[in-house]
């Protein structure tokens, strides 16, 4: 009898062990971290709420909130009006129709690394593939990564690419969702193929919408590699993005406390405009 | 009719801009250094020599051994973890079950941007920096994993488990020849979007190993592109990109609808 009431325990020890030891203790950790000051070598030291104070001072910190809020801005929208396009598009009998999708979606399945390597070549102001392009149809060459207005949404333009795959995949599951007498319905009202998109389709795939704006904010919100590897950062720190900033005030500069203290303020604020996303949205519905 | 051409006109429109840059990637790699920056498709001849530079400047294939250790590993780990703490949470009364459900469901929400820094200071603790442990042990437990074969084993019929226990089976023996067999697609959308998030993984990589030798592909990638060591050199550059995009790529070919089914999947976890 005791053997049977010790079972279920046995089986959920390696997460409660893994839970406690990667999960609570460090999110009480970085409570701790947050007022001391460490380098890794040195010991801890304790310095109140100076990291705060010094977070509040950071106008850094703030620009990289602020661009990795633009890049979200850029984003989320693209990534929906593309996605539901395609969706639609695929929605009906086709040839090749898995042929399309698999191809949409090969982006989302490859390395970022590997996606940012080759745009970083598309987007070569004097001879990478979109410049020629522009050339050639007599448009001015852009300075997609070079010039600092731009360049944010450059990495915007190029993560949507590689992430509009998998909406699309995920539209088509919510396009099936609709009952398909709804457009027989409409059809004999004579209504055009607008009013049934604005009327029947957007408002009963509203759901899927709320699921792909949550996954792309969380996406966004981890933005690292990618300006990791194209620009660094720059130009100007245009496009240095929060999690970037904070892996560089971590493991460049080697301020351990701070950074943490970064990374619970930034995590706040994902937290906040998750909530508030869910609260909007779902009104919405 | 020519509504039905102009729909697959702007397909293929897409189509080709999602296709064009690996075509690119590719055959780029494959091309004498001096023609890459005006090609637009085909070189007027293929070589390896970007390849061979490529092998002599970085431990390639030590790092795609190292990744498929290390994903193969955490794949295994969270398929084995994921099942038993999933099979407690479906079949088993115990005290505290729907508490643990509850934490589970709650740590799905913490953002990993909090974690990441003291994480990295239990690895210096433990000394784990610069070993597999701290690419693997971090990755062992997914809450998605966990949620997914819950939800999996609690409609697997009771008789089965019956007759198992009066067969003798263990409660083990029952998560592992009983609930396994039955649960194939919970088993391949866990172990394709683990194995994926594993593999393609950098900022981990990049903050626990310093050591060459340890580095996982995409790691040793970023930093041969980032670093001076490229040297410029465009082909050699493409040439690490394909040797990453290649595994994964290969692997899509053959069970691309597996791939497709197991990221849809992904909508329920918002």
């Amino acid at each position: 009898m005791t053997k049977k009431k010790i079972i279920p325990y046995i089986l959920i020890s390696p997460y409660i062990i893994h839970f406690l030891i990667f999960m609570a203790f460090p999110v009480f950790f970085s409570i701790f971290l947050t007022f001391n000051k460490w380098d890794v070598i040195s010991p801890m030291q304790f310095v109140g709420f100076g990291n705060f104070t010094r977070l509040f001072n950071d106008q850094l910190f703030f620009k990289s909130i602020y661009n990795t809020l633009f890049f979200l801005l850029i984003n989320i929208p693209l990534q929906i009006i593309i996605a539901l396009f395609f969706a639609e598009l695929l929605n009906q009998k086709l040839k090749l129709k898995g042929f399309f999708r698999a191809a949409f979606f090969l982006p989302v399945i490859v390395s970022g690394v590997v996606v940012t390597i080759v745009w970083q070549q598309l987007y070569g102001f004097d001879s990478g593939l979109l410049n020629r392009i522009f050339v050639s149809i007599g448009l001015n060459r852009v300075g997609w990564l070079v010039n600092p207005k731009i360049a944010m949404a450059s990495i915007a333009i190029m993560a949507t690419w590689k992430n509009v795959g998998l909406y699309i995949i995920l539209f088509l599951v919510g396009l099936q969702t609709v009952p398909k007498q709804l457009y027989e319905a409409a059809d004999l009202e004579g209504a055009n193929h607008w009013q049934k998109f604005s009327k029947i389709t957007l408002p009963l795939i509203n759901p899927t919408i709320f699921i792909v704006v949550i996954l792309s904010t969380i996406g966004g919100f981890s933005l690292f590699i990618e300006p990791y590897i194209m620009t660094g950062g720059g130009p100007l720190n245009s496009t240095l993005s929060a999690l970037l900033y904070i892996y560089k005030q971590g493991f460049f500069y080697g301020n351990m406390g701070y950074s943490a203290t970064l990374g619970f303020f930034f995590a706040f604020i994902i937290i906040i405009v998750v909530i508030f996303q869910k609260k909007y949205i779902e009104k919405e519905i | 009719m020519i509504k039905k051409s102009m729909l697959y006109l702007i397909l293929l429109i897409g189509v080709v801009s999602f296709l064009y840059p690996f075509v690119w990637m590719i055959f780029a790699s494959l091309a004498p250094d001096k023609e890459i920056g005006s090609l637009v498709l085909l070189p007027s001849h293929l070589t390896f020599s970007n390849y061979y530079k490529l092998i002599q400047k970085i431990p390639v294939w030590r790092a795609l051994f190292n990744s498929l250790f290390v994903s193969g590993f955490v794949t295994f780990g969270v398929l084995i973890f994921g099942s038993m703490t999933g099979y407690a949470l479906a079949r088993l009364e115990f005290k505290g079950r729907n508490i643990l459900f509850y934490v589970i469901i709650f740590t799905m929400t913490i953002p990993f941007q909090i974690t990441l820094i003291p994480q990295y200071i239990i690895m210096v603790k433990l000394h784990w920096t610069d070993t597999y442990l701290a690419l693997i042990v971090p990755g062992l437990m997914n809450a998605f994993a966990i949620i997914l074969f819950r939800q999996y084993f609690k409609s697997i019929p009771q008789d089965l488990i019956d007759a198992a226990r009066i067969d003798g089976c263990g409660e083990f023996g029952i998560i592992f020849r009983v609930m396994w067999p039955n649960s194939i697609p919970a088993i391949v959308t866990v172990g394709i979007l683990t194995f994926m998030a594993s593999w393609n993984d950098v900022l981990w990589p990049l903050i626990v190993i310093r050591d060459q030798s340890l580095m996982t592909m995409p790691q040793l990638v970023t930093l041969f592109v980032v670093g001076g060591r490229a040297e410029s050199q465009l082909g050699v550059k493409l040439a690490s990109a394909v040797l990453l995009a290649l595994p994964i790529i290969i692997a899509y070919m053959f069970f691309q609808k597996y791939f497709i089914n197991s990221a849809s999947s992904t909508g329920m976890k918002g």
